[in-house]
């Protein structure tokens, strides 16, 4: 408030001269956007124009359900989209508002800083003429002391406050203590200003230079990732990042345990990795939710975990694969579903050509604890009564057509066409560990067991230190902004009209701010000037 | 454990219900002469407006029965403080960890600090008493919408949960919602009294015969949001992103509850704003904090129960 009040408007006007149009529209306008009303409308702005982010699925949130949300709105999501309704955070007009913000805040701060830079190199000014208009005024007393020798005493009981002091003699013999305090104030609130900016800045940096990777890992040697591209499930990497820049490690999931309550909440996780970084030996190391494993350059996090089925499947030939396939879960019990696909399957040896026909794909729910109704939910998340459901489907699984499939369920189209029928029975085949399924064609099935498998994302933010800083100094400089106040006091020391070697006293006050104990301490601040004198 | 806290609670929601019947009792029947006055004065008025004559008359020295039923208010105030800590402790120790792992136990702690807080004003500026009644009909609406509808037995926290930036970032933001729950109090009562002073006449005006210090008001509301404004700073903007980065890998991801905390702390800065600009009004600035309130419980009810969000704690049991 102080600030703007102060800022002397007349002083800085420019000379009057013939103004060029344009160039006085585009002074007007800087002195607008610049002005408090501005800041403030655009703060408005901006929190109104984050709501849409929270009412409408971000993609950068989650994209499964911007997806369902095309699904179910097909007509008014593609329309919205045009207005990035769904990337509200990353559109042209939040950025608008935001950049705007900045740039009066850049133009409201940088003259402040120069006032202020001004405010603490000059002195206090001199006490006004008449003390008794001021908002705290001390009627005069009689000093037993010469004015020179009270001022100074004045002064050093001012200064031992912390308070700026300035003598000043009069042509009459007399004195002035000015005294100033709280310039911390305008301090606090530059700094908290500048730790917007910053924070900012940070945060447009860490988007250019960061990435970000997830990457759902199998327990097990053979199941072990190391940090390029085409190794993670789906990746997105800043705009001034190159695949090459990632930093080299290795990762296998050696172990993962989860612990549960009763009721089947998730008590804890601990995942167990081997980590080999720039082809060093393998470290073993440990990291659970909210403890993430930090490696040089890159944070590995904990998001989530699930069970990937075993199945070894045997051909009408005889011959054999085995596959690993992780079934997602669908809820808190990690009721989980999935497909195996075996493409290369039935080539017949006399041929040795694979027969698009006779390709074999399995499609289920895997309950780590099924119900004993046979319903197809599990009834808590550990692996107390496994059974896997699955349906058979021989046929063209389509996965050659070069559009990436999903690895989580069968290609729709191609069972709708029937170019892929299902094989077995109405009911899905109830399956345990360690049983093996016979099909129609003599080809067999075994669910050897499970491996479990945590789901990771793996990311770097190279400015995330540095916000924090920005955001702490920012906090500092708020508190003493909105704490400490600004204020001015002045003494005057007159002679006594009948007695030279006395004096008298009359000070008065001025809050800078909104400073509602401003009275106290000014009656405190002349009391102990009055029994300092006194001692 | 677990009974005796829900028990406690109903036993809090009902000294508080008891006390906003004094306090309102204290409103209605009170001062009897003065209402009278008042009542005579709008009768004489009737044709042409008189403007409000705010000088109070001194009263007798004998304590009225509006008098009475304000000090029991009081009384029934920390009544309902003492078995609202007690609701909460002991469902802490039946959980065995901070009383704050879901959307009940956090209202339940929230309105706590409420509590806390006006008592702490009660006892240094006992004038203020007559805001008792928004005080208390505010902890009521809020204590039985926690126990309506977000209701959750006591449970382990889930292991995103189980970090002690958790401990951390809830509790300052669940003092600092509290703090601006009690802000909203005399920001409200500032707005009516303005009103009735500009010869607003309708209901809630009509309250705002009773209150004499507008100005006063004013300033109890600028020092309660300066005060909760820094907290919330560091329990949303701070502490909330360390966890988070700790947690979900990034430390700000517009997940919706995140949006929300953006919104209030955006409009609080915004109050600030307008409160320390000469030319926007005082009223329009203490609308611009309602309207941060409103976004705060936007964000514990709304959120919690319309969107879907990664705040797992945030679910309505
Ligand atoms: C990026 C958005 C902004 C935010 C979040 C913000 C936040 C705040 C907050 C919370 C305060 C009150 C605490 C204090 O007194 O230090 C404040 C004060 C202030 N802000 Fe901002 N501000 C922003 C932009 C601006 C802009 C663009 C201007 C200039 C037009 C500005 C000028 C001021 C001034 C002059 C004060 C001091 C008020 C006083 O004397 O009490 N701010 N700001």
């Amino acid at each position: 408030m102080t600030v703007v009040e102060d800022r002397p408007a007349t002083a800085e006007a420019p000379p009057p001269r013939r103004a060029n149009p344009l160039w006085a529209l585009l002074r007007n306008s800087w002195r607008q956007l610049t002005s408090m009303r501005t800041a403030l409308l655009l703060l408005f702005l901006l929190a109104l124009a984050a709501v849409p982010g929270s009412i409408f699925p971000q993609r950068t949130v989650n994209r499964e359900n911007v997806q369902e949300y095309f699904a179910e709105h097909p007509k008014l999501a593609p329309a919205i989209d045009r207005f990035f309704a769904f990337d509200v955070y990353s559109s042209p007009w939040f950025a608008a508002i935001y950049l705007l913000l900045f740039t009066s805040l850049v133009g409201c701060v940088l003259p402040r800083l120069r006032e202020h830079v001004r405010a603490l190199t000059t002195v206090p000014p001199d006490a006004p003429k008449r003390m008794d208009r001021l908002p705290q005024h001390f009627a005069a007393t009689v000093r037993p002391q010469p004015p020179a020798a009270t001022a100074e005493g004045i002064a050093k009981f001012l200064r031992g406050r912390r308070f700026r002091t300035r003598l000043r003699e009069l042509p009459d013999g007399g004195w002035t203590v000015s005294a100033e305090k709280g310039f911390f104030k305008e301090t606090g609130n530059l700094l908290f200003h500048f730790a917007l900016l910053s924070v900012l800045v940070g945060v447009g940096f860490g988007h250019w230079y960061g990435w970000h990777a997830n990457r759902l890992l199998v327990t097990g040697p053979d199941q072990g990732f190391c940090n390029t591209i085409t190794q993670f499930d789906d990746s997105s990497l800043g705009p001034r990042v190159s695949s090459s820049d990632l930093p080299d490690f290795c990762l296998k999931l050696t172990e993962f345990q989860a612990t549960y309550q009763t009721t089947g909440q998730p008590k804890s996780f601990l995942a167990t990795v081997a980590v080999s970084e720039d082809g060093g030996a393998d470290q073993i190391r440990s990291f659970t939710v909210n403890d993430p494993l930090r490696l040089d350059g890159a944070n590995v996090y904990l998001l989530g975990q699930g069970y990937a089925p075993v199945l070894r499947f045997t051909d009408r030939y005889g011959v054999q694969q085995t596959k690993t396939v992780p079934f997602l879960p669908t809820d808190g019990m990690l009721t989980s579903e999935g497909v195996a696909q075996f493409p290369d399957v039935n080539i017949d040896p006399k041929t040795n050509k694979r027969d698009d026909k006779l390709q074999v794909g399995f499609e289920g729910v895997y309950l780590p604890t099924g119900g004993t109704d046979g319903s197809a939910r599990s009834t808590f998340p550990a692996e107390n009564n496994p059974v896997l459901y699955l349906a058979a489907y021989r046929g063209d699984l389509g996965l050659d057509v070069g559009i990436p499939g999903s690895v989580y369920a069968l290609d729709r189209t191609q069972i709708e066409t029937g170019r892929l029928t299902k094989v077995s029975g109405e009911r899905p085949y109830v399956l345990r560990p360690g049983e093996t399924w016979t099909l129609d064609d003599g080809s067999k099935l075994e669910f050897v067991g499970t491996q479990k498998f945590a789901t990771l994302s793996i990311r770097y933010d190279p400015t995330q230190f540095m916000l924090l800083i920005g955001s702490v100094l920012g906090l500092a400089g708020l508190m003493l902004s909105l704490a400490v106040h600004r204020r001015r006091v002045w003494f005057r020391v007159s002679p006594a009209p009948d007695d030279a070697g006395s004096s008298v006293i009359e000070a008065g006050g001025l809050p800078r701010t909104d400073y509602s104990g401003f009275a106290d301490e000014f009656t405190a601040l002349t009391q102990g000037v009055v029994k300092e004198g006194k001692s | 454990m677990a009974e005796l806290s829900d028990q406690l609670m109903a036993f809090t929601v009902l000294a508080y219900l008891a006390a906003m019947i004094c306090y309102a009792g204290e409103y209605a029947f009170g001062k009897r002469s003065r209402i009278g006055r008042a009542a005579s004065r709008q009768l004489v008025g009737a044709g042409a407006p008189v403007p409000p004559v705010e000088k109070v008359a001194p009263e007798p020295e004998k304590p009225s029965r509006g008098e009475w039923s304000g000090r029991i208010a009081v009384v029934l105030t920390f009544l309902g403080l003492a078995l609202h800590l007690g609701s909460a402790a002991t469902r802490g120790l039946a959980a065995e960890r901070m009383p704050w792992g879901n959307m009940y136990e956090y209202i339940v702690s929230a309105t706590l600090v409420g509590s806390v807080v006006w008592a702490g004003v009660l006892l240094r500026k006992p004038a203020v008493r007559h805001l008792g009644l928004f005080v208390s009909l505010s902890l009521v609406v809020l204590l039985g919408a926690a126990n309506l509808i977000a209701y959750t037995p006591v449970g382990p926290l889930v292991p995103a949960l189980n970090s002690y930036w958790f401990v951390v970032h809830v509790s300052t933001i669940i003092v600092s919602s509290g703090i601006f729950l009690i802000g909203a109090v005399p920001a409200t009562m500032f707005l009516i009294k303005n009103g009735y002073d500009e010869g607003k006449r309708s209901f809630p005006y009509t309250l705002g015969r009773r209150v004499s210090d507008a100005a006063g008001l004013e300033r109890l509301t600028f020092r309660l949001h300066a005060f909760a404004f820094p907290l919330f700073t560091f329990g949303a903007l701070i502490a909330g992103p360390l966890w988070a980065e700790a947690s979900w890998g990034r430390y700000w991801g517009w997940d919706p509850k995140e949006v929300w905390a953006f919104i209030s702390w955006i409009v609080y800065a915004a109050y600030l704003h307008a409160r320390a600009t000469p030319s926007v009004k005082r009223t329009v600035a203490t609308w611009i904090a309602l309207a941060g309130f409103v976004t705060m419980l936007m964000n514990l009810f709304g959120v919690n129960l319309f969107f879907e969000g990664l705040h797992s704690y945030a679910d309505a049991g």
